[in-house]
């Protein structure tokens, strides 16, 4: 009797049929009832950035229209082109955008490649290394992870000015750094625990330094690891706002999302060329996002639920 | 371990030296770019400091800056408003992420395919989340409006930035879009780790699937559900981009939180002491909630080994 609550039912007899049939109406509509929500989560998640897109590639008369045209009936592609292709002297809002592209490109790169170059090193130091204050500096680093930046960015601002580096790629990416590396570090060293000890002492006492075990066996054993953090920080680096916003005035270290909130600011917007604008802005993280998912589930999920 | 001979018993061999080697890039940056401003932070929010007069860096003024603004009613007004935007957004965002992370556990055609999809909201910049909802909620030509008057809900479109109460749940809505996806991600994870045999002891003993949720996956979820709570509260604190991008902490400041106040004093007042100070006491609001995230939802683990 205890197979009654298997899915397996197609061998029943007349005795307990009624009751089945009953209950596997409530289970159709239990299912239905789970298919239609999961299809309200689907376009609430999907609806408004597919709207973004279409707004992107509309003519102005059908966005304007009352009642609006949900489709366009001409694609515009124009704006596009004009980010990557136009000439210096067009007056097109989105003429600039391009530079904001290549410095976020620039500087969300280098900000991921020092911090996983750091981040390696202190991670591995964290997990295998014995010394003084081991404790208090890993417990430094996590709570500085919290810190607002709105206390650390007036005297960033203030440093960056003394050194003369206010709309540089070099102040941003410092910048980034000192929020994206304690997360490195907190990430790296949950991937590190996990390489066994034995392999490493082997090579040890096969005549491999500390540096070379850390060259020829953590990293290459953590190199899944390893890419979910560097995929995970350029991610952030690349969405930053506040610091970029503050410290960059020029288009020598604008970043696009930068370029992109005077949009909002300007007086008469251009709805066509701020979408596709935003677009362009938001392809790189969400394409990287959407191929890499399992290693961004790994970052966001690991730091912050381990054990 | 320590009977295993050394082959390079040389000087980089020694733990604390190669601690000391390994950490340096770290320790650097750690210092220079988080430690060091912060001590500078709390010495510039004891003075005068306004940029427009360089004089006023050495104008020693004790607390004054924070009594200025424990004074101040705008200040006041600013951290309720902070509050509000954090206790709402974090709330719905909690309960929300729970509800989707139990729908995605069932089992469904596409399950992959949506729990990939749940990711987009959170890979959106900032900047492009704050443009998406203004361009929707736009008064002129927004697809909100368009959408409510072709239902037939709605006459005349509605200048909805343009409404104080409106423009503040605007914001917060957008914020929940944003940020629920990372709710959904840790709880469904944690889901993941609710042993099997536990539902079918539970199923067994005849609980319904509500019982069933109450009394054996909610508790299991605890933990899960506080580390949401916490450090969702301590980044709804510090709130800034969809601010600045869809209202500027207008219309008359209904989306003024205290890191756009903090904004307005120190960047375009030029006030830095006095914008200091208000960041310090930002960070304190902040630190309690660290200090409960670090004391009772890290485990030993976590910290030790």
């Amino acid at each position: 009797m205890t197979n009654l609550r298997n899915d397996d039912n197609d061998r029943m007899d007349g005795l307990t049929e009624s009751i089945f049939s009953q209950r596997s109406k409530k289970r159709k509509l239990q299912r239905i009832l789970l298919y239609l929500a999961v299809i309200l989560i689907c376009i609430c998640i999907l609806a408004p950035y597919i709207w973004l897109i279409i707004s992107s590639l509309s003519y102005r008369v059908d966005l304007t229209a009352i009642p609006l045209h949900w489709i366009p009936k001409k694609i515009n592609v124009e704006n596009y082109r004009q980010i990557f292709l136009s000439t210096a002297d067009s007056s097109s809002p989105n003429h600039d955008l391009r530079y904001g592209f290549l410095n976020s490109l620039i500087i969300a790169g280098s900000s991921t490649l020092i911090c996983l170059f750091a981040g390696t090193f202190a991670a591995y130091a964290f997990t295998r290394l014995n010394f003084k204050g081991k404790k208090s500096f890993y417990l430094l680093i996590l709570i500085t992870q919290f810190l607002p930046l709105a206390v650390l960015i007036i005297p960033i601002y203030i440093i960056m000015k003394d050194l003369g580096l206010l709309n540089t790629r070099l102040a941003l990416i410092l910048a980034n750094c000192s929020f994206i590396l304690p997360l490195m570090v907190w990430l790296m060293r949950s991937y590190f625990t996990s390489v066994p000890k034995d392999l490493e002492e082997v090579a040890r006492i096969d005549g491999c330094s500390r540096f070379g075990t850390i060259f020829r066996i953590i990293i290459p054993l953590s190199t899944p690891g390893l890419a979910a953090c560097g995929i995970f920080a350029f991610i952030i680096a690349w969405n930053e706002f506040f610091t970029a916003f503050i410290l960059s005035s020029t288009l020598n270290s604008k970043t696009i999302s930068v370029l992109l909130s005077e949009y909002s600011s300007k007086v008469g917007i251009d709805y066509v060329a701020m979408a596709s604008a935003g677009v362009v802005a938001s392809l790189p993280p969400v394409i990287m996002a959407l191929v890499f998912q399992k290693y961004i589930v790994q970052g966001l999920t690991g730091g912050a639920v381990k054990g | 371990m320590s009977k295993i001979p050394r082959p390079h018993q040389s000087l980089m061999e020694r733990p604390g030296i190669l601690a000391f080697i390994l950490l340096l890039p770290t320790a650097i940056i750690i210092f220079g770019l988080l430690v060091f401003p912060m001590c500078s932070s709390l010495a510039i929010s004891l003075t005068k400091m306004d940029l427009l007069n360089p004089a006023s860096a050495k104008e020693f003024v004790g607390l004054g800056n924070y009594i200025e603004a424990l004074k101040n009613p705008m200040f006041w007004m600013t951290f309720g408003k902070t509050w509000y935007f954090a206790l709402l957004t974090v709330s719905i965002e909690t309960a929300l992420g729970l509800s989707i992370a139990l729908i995605l556990n069932q089992n469904f055609k596409g399950r992959g395919f949506v729990r990939g999809l749940i990711i987009l909201p959170w890979a959106l910049p900032y900047v492009v989340n704050g443009i998406m909802w203004k361009w929707i909620f736009d008064a002129n030509y927004g697809a909100f409006n368009a959408l409510l008057n072709q239902i037939g809900l709605l006459k005349s479109y509605q200048i909805w930035l343009g409404n104080p109460i409106a423009a503040f749940h605007i914001v917060i809505f957008a914020n929940i879009w944003k940020e629920t996806p990372v709710a959904i991600l840790l709880i469904l994870a944690a889901l993941q780790s609710v042993p099997k045999e536990l539902y079918e002891a539970a199923t067994v003993d005849g609980a319904t699937g509500l019982q069933c949720l109450r009394k054996v996956v909610i508790p299991m979820l605890k933990p899960v559900i506080m580390v949401v709570l916490v450090l969702k509260t301590i980044w709804a604190l510090k709130e800034f981009d969809l601010i600045y991008v869809m209202t500027k902490g207008g219309p008359a400041d209904a989306t003024n939180v205290l890191t756009y106040y903090i904004y307005q004093n120190t960047f375009k007042f030029l006030k830095f002491g006095y914008g200091s100070a208000l960041a310090y006491i930002l960070t304190l609001a902040a630190t309690i909630l660290v200090m409960v995230y670090v004391k009772n939802l890290l485990t030993e683990q976590e910290l030790e080994s």
